[in-house]
């Protein structure tokens, strides 16, 4: 079994008096591919925002590589770190959201440009090469100096993953990264994420798309009201669940 | 090829017809046209009595045009308009900043402070600068509550020039604080959540993808201050700064053509706003690239 890349060692949290994540514990390989489900509100996206301290965890541990995430451990206590070493840690984490979430004012050559340039300090002329090359590989040589707001949905979630890409990350979290699309542009998107999983990237993947989830992932997640209940390989959480409430979310969603 | 019998019409390609294609024909909006014609006749007529009537003293116009007191007020006006419009963005961006701060100490100075500078007049705040040597006879550098740190009289330290330059700055940074907010505002706060997840700093994210997109925002309110300043620091005639108006003022204070003295201002106000409408544009095009949707 290779060394997990992501812990979640008894991750809670509420907002306010409303609990979204219940102690929850569980390993990520290095070059897994796991995915999320459950219904909305369940904390599947918190728990993937929990991983880049987007979201702050109330008690438990996140580490990355074994890095405790956030915080800096001294003894028993857990110490916040300050913002330029949180910003190092998320640098190696790579996010794909809902929403793309491009640069607007700036071009997918120069969306994919940004983070290398400015928060590695690469060489621009080293940072276009491998921006190029990302893009390229993403089906999108020919869209490079196009701003977002001209790209279909479909394109700018590659963009998006490029622009992960070129960070060099040592994971990528996808937060629902197809919900946005118009269905016949969802396929692209995935063919990419199917890529980049067979690349041997570890990959956490909130999704609704349950066939990505089946021939993708080796590990599902079902979770619910903030609790992961049950989680195991895709033929066994899709076609065989354990618990009812998996049944009853299955069967709504297939 | 293309000819269709009638009873294969469904199943095979486009309807054929027989009739010409039709030529269309604009509708003639008589009633604009009717008004188009009697508002040019009631400019032309406007334009015609100005130009024609004695009492506006066009020759004297032209005779004080380029008068050297009308030009260095002239320039005193372009001049405090550009300085304290600056002094107004960096301070506007600073307290906008601190206005969205989560810490509740800094968010409330700020407030304070946006609160107090639009909720007092501006003339007030310039007799209250100038006059600052009344409540403060010395200023002091250093560390407050020690012995430690240098005195100066306030008098030598605030001329009239520093007093319209804080006065004007400071009240300018109180309104563009509120439009550098609504500008922020208007960016998607994901922009923000990309920029971090990507392991800029909030720093680095505000300045490379929050103000950027926040530009387009900004710019025509801030277009509107600057020409507004423009006639704004003709207040500045209160402390005694020759600025354009004032100028005009001092010179029909002596010879009483004071009509054709304001049209002389008037008209250098009028070219400086020219300017800086132009200027306007030229910014909004540069910032408005990524929206068109053409490379």
């Amino acid at each position: 079994m290779p060394a997990p890349m992501i812990v979640f060692d008894r991750v809670s949290k509420n907002f306010g008096n409303l609990p979204v994540l219940r102690d929850i514990s569980l390993a990520v390989s290095a070059g897994e591919v796991i995915s999320l489900i459950g219904p909305s509100g369940s904390g599947k996206s918190t728990l993937l925002r929990c991983v880049n301290h987007l979201e702050q965890i109330d008690s438990g541990s996140v580490t990355v590589d074994g890095d405790l995430i956030g915080y800096r451990r001294v003894g028993n206590l857990a110490h916040e770190l300050p913002e330029k070493l949180i910003a190092k840690q998320r640098a190696r984490i790579g996010m794909v959201f809902q929403n793309f979430n491009l640069f607007g004012h700036m071009t997918a050559l120069e969306n994919v440009m940004e983070a290398p340039v400015q928060v590695l300090r690469i060489p621009r002329e080293e940072a276009k090469e491998r921006a190029v090359n990302l893009l390229t590989r993403v089906g999108l040589a020919d869209k490079m100096q196009n701003y977002p707001r001209m790209l279909s949905g479909g394109q700018q979630q590659r963009v998006a993953i490029a622009r992960a890409l070129a960070m060099q990350p040592k994971v990528i979290l996808f937060d629902e990264p197809t919900s946005a699309l118009d269905p016949e542009l969802v396929g692209e998107v995935l063919e990419v994420m199917r890529d980049l999983a067979s690349d041997g990237m570890t990959m956490m993947v909130v999704t609704h798309e349950m066939s990505f989830a089946r021939e993708v992932c080796h590990r599902i997640a079902f979770m619910e009201a903030g609790r992961i209940v049950e989680c195991g390989k895709p033929a066994e959480v899709l076609d065989n669940p354990a618990f009812e409430r998996t049944r009853a979310f299955l069967s709504r969603v297939q | 090829m293309s000819t269709v019998k009638p009873d294969d019409r469904e199943s095979s390609g486009p309807l054929q017809s027989e009739e010409p294609m039709l030529t269309y024909v604009p509708a003639r909006a008589w009633g604009t046209r009717a008004a188009a014609v009697l508002l040019f006749l009631m400019v032309v007529y406007f334009l015609v009595s100005i130009a024609g009537n004695a009492n506006f003293g066009w020759s004297v116009v032209g005779e004080y045009l380029f008068d050297t007191r009308i030009l260095s007020g002239f320039y005193l006006t372009i001049w405090l308009t550009i300085i304290t419009m600056i002094i107004g963005i960096v301070l506007g961006t600073l307290f906008a900043v601190m206005a969205m701060s989560r810490n509740v100490v800094i968010s409330t100075v700020a407030n304070a402070y946006i609160w107090f500078f639009r909720g007092t007049p501006v003339l007030v705040q310039l007799i209250f600068w100038y006059n600052l040597g009344a409540l403060f006879p010395e200023l002091s550098l250093g560390i407050p509550f020690t012995d430690w740190g240098v005195s100066v009289p306030t008098n030598t330290l605030i001329s009239p020039i520093t007093a319209a330059v804080l006065g004007l700055g400071l009240n300018e940074g109180a309104y563009m604080s509120e439009i550098i907010r609504s500008g922020l505002l208007a960016v998607d706060p994901g922009q923000r959540q990309a920029a971090t997840s990507l392991g800029m700093t909030s720093r680095k994210a505000l300045w490379r993808i929050v103000l950027p997109q926040a530009m387009p925002v900004i710019i025509p309110p801030t277009g509107n201050q600057t020409i507004g300043m423009l006639k704004t620091s003709s207040l500045v005639s209160v402390i005694s700064l020759s600025d354009l108006l004032y100028s005009a003022q001092t010179i029909y204070s002596r010879n009483f053509q004071t009509i054709p003295l304001l049209i002389v201002a008037c008209l250098w106000y009028l070219f400086a706003t020219t300017i800086l409408t132009w200027l306007q544009s030229r910014i909004e095009r540069h910032f408005a690239r990524s929206r068109n949707t053409s490379t």
